[in-house]
């Protein structure tokens, strides 16, 4: 190997490790946007609006209000963002909602809160208000 | 002067076995359970520690458990929290909602009388942070069950995540009707009042319940392992 080829190798090298890191990048960029609010979703609410977000969780076989399904369109377009904001932070009675929808405010902060919004805007594939 | 003697001799014989029993027992939950419990306060008790840990946390386990029931469980333990513990990695989607997956769930270790006794002195020495516990809190008044269980399924939505009876009620939470015997009643008053405080991330989130739902709530959870849940 003469220099010209051993630096048009290393050129070649660092071309693909540099789009690899450029491609990395990318996908944790995209994920990121949605993963921490999902990592909460799945510890917090999964327990009651299900693996599948769609209001069918573990604990719902006996409970006398359904969940909401976060993942229907139509249902979640309904309901404004502040409303989200609300029935999260304070829970399901501070927006005229069952009890059984209880309030996050002292375990999610107000940020994780407005991440959650976004996350549950994304879930339902139905634009903010 | 010899009553005095016999006295100091009749303590030693009682103090030196269950000291013994003690060091025996935290031998034990050195080799046998730290894998899975935290016998010390997590210096990091972030979300992480929900999503690794293997078992609930055991450092406050003296300000938390009857020893009777202590030492009764871990010869025969019963299972506790329907899903495990974390529940998250116990569920699967079923037919009409999700549902426990049986196969990710081991029994219980077991431990023989002698060890059992052991471990449960072990375990009462572990009293955790100071003021974790407001004892002395419950103050013990008559609690009716019909209004107990009023507050407990429809008012509060406890029962959303907890059984107040065998096969009825969520199941992302430990099981309640042998929570009297097995809880002590000032920890069930200070866990009600404000979950965060054990257990920063945990997935119970504080009720903010007033002075006489955690006085109820209490007197009602109390009450249901001798009424058997209803
Ligand atoms: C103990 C069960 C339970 C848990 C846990 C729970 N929810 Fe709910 N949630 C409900 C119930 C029941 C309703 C339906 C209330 C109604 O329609 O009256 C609801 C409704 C909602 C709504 C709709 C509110 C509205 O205005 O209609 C949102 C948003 C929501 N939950 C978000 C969450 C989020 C985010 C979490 C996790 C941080 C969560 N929930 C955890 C039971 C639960
Ligand atoms: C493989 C992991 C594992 C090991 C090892 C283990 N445990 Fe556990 N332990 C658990 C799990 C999981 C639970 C929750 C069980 C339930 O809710 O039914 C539990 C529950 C308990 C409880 C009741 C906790 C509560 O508040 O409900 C006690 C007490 C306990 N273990 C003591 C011990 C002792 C003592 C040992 C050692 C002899 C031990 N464990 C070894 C996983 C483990
Ligand atoms: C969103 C679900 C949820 C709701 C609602 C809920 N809990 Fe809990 N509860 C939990 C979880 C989770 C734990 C702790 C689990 C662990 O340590 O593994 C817990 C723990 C407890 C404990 C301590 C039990 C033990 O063995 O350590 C008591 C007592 C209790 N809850 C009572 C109540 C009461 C009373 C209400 C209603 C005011 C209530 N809970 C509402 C999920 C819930």
């Amino acid at each position: 190997m003469n220099t010209r080829q051993r630096v048009s190798a290393f050129f070649v090298m660092s071309l693909a490790s540099a789009s690899c890191f450029l491609y990395a990048g990318k996908a944790t960029a995209a994920d990121d946007q949605y993963a921490q609010a999902a990592h909460v979703y799945d510890t917090y609410c999964v327990q009651c609006h299900g693996i599948n977000r769609d209001g069918k969780g573990l604990n719902t076989k006996d409970m006398s209000v359904q969940p909401r399904d976060h993942s229907d369109p139509k249902g979640m377009a309904d309901i404004p963002d502040d409303e989200l904001h609300k029935a999260i932070k304070e829970g399901g009675l501070s927006v005229n909602k069952s009890v059984l929808m209880p309030a996050w405010g002292n375990v999610l902060t107000d940020e994780e809160i407005k991440e959650m919004v976004v996350y549950l805007r994304h879930v339902c594939q139905c634009g903010p208000k | 002067m010899k009553l005095h003697i016999f006295a100091a001799l009749s303590f030693g014989l009682i103090a030196a076995p269950s000291v013994a029993l003690a060091s025996n027992g935290a031998d034990i939950l050195k080799s046998q359970c730290m894998s899975c419990h935290a016998t010390v306060k997590p210096e990091k008790a972030g979300l992480d520690h929900i999503w690794e840990r293997k078992g609930p946390d055991l450092y406050y386990a003296g300000s938390k458990y009857n020893k009777s029931w202590l030492v009764k469980w871990l010869q025969d333990p019963i299972r506790i929290r329907p899903a495990g513990e974390f529940y998250r990695k116990h569920v699967k989607p079923g037919d009409k909602e999700d549902v426990v997956d049986e196969s990710t769930l081991t029994p219980h270790v077991k431990l023989s009388k002698t060890d059992a006794e052991a471990v449960a002195e072990a375990l009462m020495a572990l009293t955790g942070p100071v003021g974790l516990v407001n004892k002395g809190a419950f103050k013990n008044e008559k609690v009716s069950m019909t209004m107990g269980a009023m507050f407990f399924n429809k008012l509060r939505g406890c029962g959303a995540c907890h059984m107040a009876k065998p096969g009825t009620g969520g199941l992302s939470g430990p099981e309640l009707y042998t929570g009297g015997e097995r809880l002590q009643a000032d920890y069930i008053y200070s866990y009600i009042k404000d979950p965060q405080k054990f257990d920063p991330h945990i997935w119970m989130p504080t009720l903010n319940l007033a002075e006489p739902d955690l006085q109820r709530l209490t007197g009602y959870i109390l009450q249901l392992s001798a009424s058997e849940g209803k």
